[in-house]
């Protein structure tokens, strides 16, 4: 592999791999408060679609983002509204997120579907963008892969080394305790929520606004249930979610670099691309195996309703 | 202020209430949409809701619909019941109709009666298979089956992709991605003259009928509600979690590719790319909306059939992408789910002056 290939595929790993980051940290987020919510795709998408027709209507990529924040974490509101005010199931309320939104974005995006936008050029940082091989492909990058990065910092001080993310924690392990404590249970476990959903919308974002540039019907192709895979992969831990995001991301691109490099080999694109698919089923079983990984790793109330007793 | 207060028991009235309630909130919901959208309430109303059923013929098309829907259902409400949270039924649908087309296909020309009850089999074989995959991996390695399933929705739909543009694209179809048209004896014979809706549907109600029996007259069907409603119950009563896992998710994806065969040897009569277009999802809402009870799927299914056609005479008529459809079935499931929170609690007037301090 000469240089320039490697450094282009890094280069499109990263890109790859960030709306996955973003989306994923949101969720570990919710999902350490005891909230699972598998409507992850319904808010990319929502987010995606809001991001693409404000961001074509103002011209600025950045109020996009903010739409798509904003469009994420609306959507993120009427699930914690049936979860965590009506205590509805929370897969089946994430199921129904994920319908919702999906259906939501195909019928606001449909006018917008022959529209493309400008690509957004990326920031350069200087110095450090010139190192050979990585600099281009890790320090030339669209603004949000930073905030991506930056992202993971912020979470890892915050969950591990900030009191509001001891609390966060003792929320998802055990609710009853800290309620008893006198920790707003419930309102910890909304905001928990909504971030995961801003998050999802950035994510979705950054799809179809920086990645692709276009909106389509189905754009988030699964990315929103493979966010969700990533943080069981992760054992929800964010170190974890980085490398499983990049893993992803590189699958991803080497399937595309394979069909793009006009190889001659004799196999199929529609399989080809099925391969990031049956690699998140491969890396869960490989994770899932072992029963006690994930039972000592999952916050102890993930899933299960909670309603203090006044 | 009103609050939430925890009933004795659950309401059984408001177990059957509920549905009713999300159906009259969603209605009220998609008018409110239509009048945001700058049509007239009633006219959307009229559009979507009553014109499909308004002769003999759009009650067959409302009947065909649902055909694919409430298979799906049963067979997804077995496994629901049993907290096995199969989602796949899409690409279980669509690897139910590759297994029907490739018998149809290998079998091109034939003229045996047995043509037909070969692919009925074989759909729910492939559907079945696909659903194998999940199982396996759940009860082998622990593995989530809502994302294997789910995962594998989206390798099918490569699968079929592959199909059509490759290997089984018809060589004088000009080049378009499907397969050629089946002969007479692969495809289902229609039960009313002059319509399309075909012997699937009778099957269905069959299979409806099977899914009821299994589930509260057999012991096995017994022993997944248990399962389902109290875990504890049913560990300690020694049933086994690995082969309730393996049955819901079998029988439910025997069920989808049923439904996928139906599509292919019914309506569409060929296999194409578009082959699945999301009974497997909306077979979910069906599943939830229907109380996961043969019954109840049965109206359910006719109703989200009647969202599916709204939509595209909205399309024909409003002017309006009929993606609408995706929005009021999703609709109907959040209102489903809220109203639900009233089969355990009821709403209670808290009068301030009684806080006191």
């Amino acid at each position: 592999m000469d240089a320039s290939l490697f450094t282009s595929m890094l280069f499109a790993t990263v890109v790859a791999g960030t709306p996955l980051i973003i989306v994923a940290l949101g969720l570990l987020v919710s999902e350490k408060a005891g909230v699972l919510n598998l409507g992850a795709e319904g808010m990319m998408a929502m987010g995606a679609v809001a991001a693409f027709a404000v961001t074509h209507h103002s011209g600025s990529p950045w109020l996009g983002v903010l739409a798509g924040m904003g469009a994420g974490m609306v959507i993120a509101l009427i699930f914690g509204m049936l979860t965590l005010t009506l205590m509805a199931n929370q897969v089946a309320s994430g199921l129904a997120l994920a319908i919702f939104g999906v259906g939501l974005a195909a019928f606001v995006g449909k006018p917008y579907e022959a529209v493309a936008l400008q690509a957004v050029p990326p920031i350069r940082i200087p110095f450090i963008a010139d190192l050979p091989l990585i600099g281009e492909a890790l320090y030339n990058q669209q603004a949000l892969v930073y905030f991506s990065w930056a992202l993971f910092w912020g979470l890892l001080w915050f969950l591990y080394r900030s009191r509001a993310g001891l609390v966060l924690r003792a929320v998802g392990e055990s609710p009853a305790s800290a309620h008893a404590i006198g920790y707003p249970v419930i309102r910890i476990r909304y905001l928990a929520v909504l971030f995961g959903g801003a998050m999802a919308g950035i994510g979705g974002a950054f799809l179809s606004v920086f990645y692709t540039p276009m909106w389509a019907e189905g754009m988030v192709a699964g990315r929103g249930w493979i966010a969700l895979a990533l943080v069981v992969f992760a054992t929800w831990r964010p170190l974890r979610v980085m490398i499983g995001a990049y893993l992803f991301g590189g699958v991803m691109i080497t399937q595309l670099f394979i069909q793009g490099s006009g190889l001659q080999i004799d196999f199929p694109s529609q399989l080809l691309s099925s391969l990031p698919y049956w690699a998140t089923i491969v890396v869960l079983v490989a994770i899932s195996r072992n029963a006690n990984t994930i039972r000592l790793n999952s916050p102890v109330s993930l899933g299960k309703p909670y309603r203090p007793d006044a | 202020m009103l609050e939430l207060e925890a009933r004795a028991e659950p309401s059984r009235l408001m177990s059957w209430l509920s549905p009713l309630l999300a159906v009259v909130l969603t209605i009220a919901g998609g008018m409110l949409v239509f009048s945001a959208l700058g049509k007239d309430p009633l006219e959307g109303f009229r559009i979507f809701f009553l014109n499909p059923v308004k002769d003999l013929y759009g009650l067959s098309e409302l009947l065909l619909k649902a055909t694919p829907l409430m298979l799906c259902a049963i067979g997804l409400a077995i496994g629901f019941r049993a907290n096995v949270w199969n989602i796949g039924a899409e690409g279980q649908f669509m690897l139910g109709a590759v297994a029907a087309t490739g018998v149809a296909l290998y079998f091109d020309g034939s003229e045996s009666a047995l043509l037909l009850p070969a692919m009925i089999v074989a759909g729910a074989l492939g559907g079945a298979a696909w659903a194998a995959i999940p199982a396996l991996l759940r009860t082998r390695f622990n593995a989530n089956e809502i994302l294997v399933s789910l995962m594998l929705v989206y390798v099918a739909q490569l699968f079929v992709s592959w199909l059509v543009f490759g290997p089984w694209k018809d060589p004088d179809g000009f080049n378009f991605p499907q397969t050629q048209m089946f002969g007479d004896a692969a495809l289902m014979p229609v039960l009313l003259e002059g319509t399309r809706l075909h012997l699937g549907f009778a099957l269905a109600l069959a299979v409806l009928v099977a899914g009821y029996a299994f589930m509260n007259r057999s012991f096995a069907g017994f022993r997944m509600r248990v399962a389902g409603e109290a875990p504890d119950a049913a560990r300690y009563a020694g049933f086994s979690a690995t082969r309730m896992i393996w049955i819901g998710l079998l029988l439910g994806g025997a069920a989808a590719g049923l439904a996928g065969m139906g599509e292919v040897a019914g309506p569409m009569g060929q296999l194409t790319d578009k082959v699945g277009s999301g009974y497997g999802f909306a077979a979910i809402i069906v599943a939830f909306v229907g109380r996961l009870n043969a019954f109840g799927i049965l109206l359910a299914s006719l109703l989200m059939a009647l969202l599916y056609i709204g939509g595209e005479q909205a399309q024909q008529y409003l002017n309006l992408p009929s993606s609408i459809s995706m929005v009021f079935q999703g609709m109907l499931l959040f209102f489903l789910l809220g109203s639900d929170v009233f089969i355990n609690y009821r709403l209670r007037l808290r009068r301030r002056a009684v806080q006191g301090h």
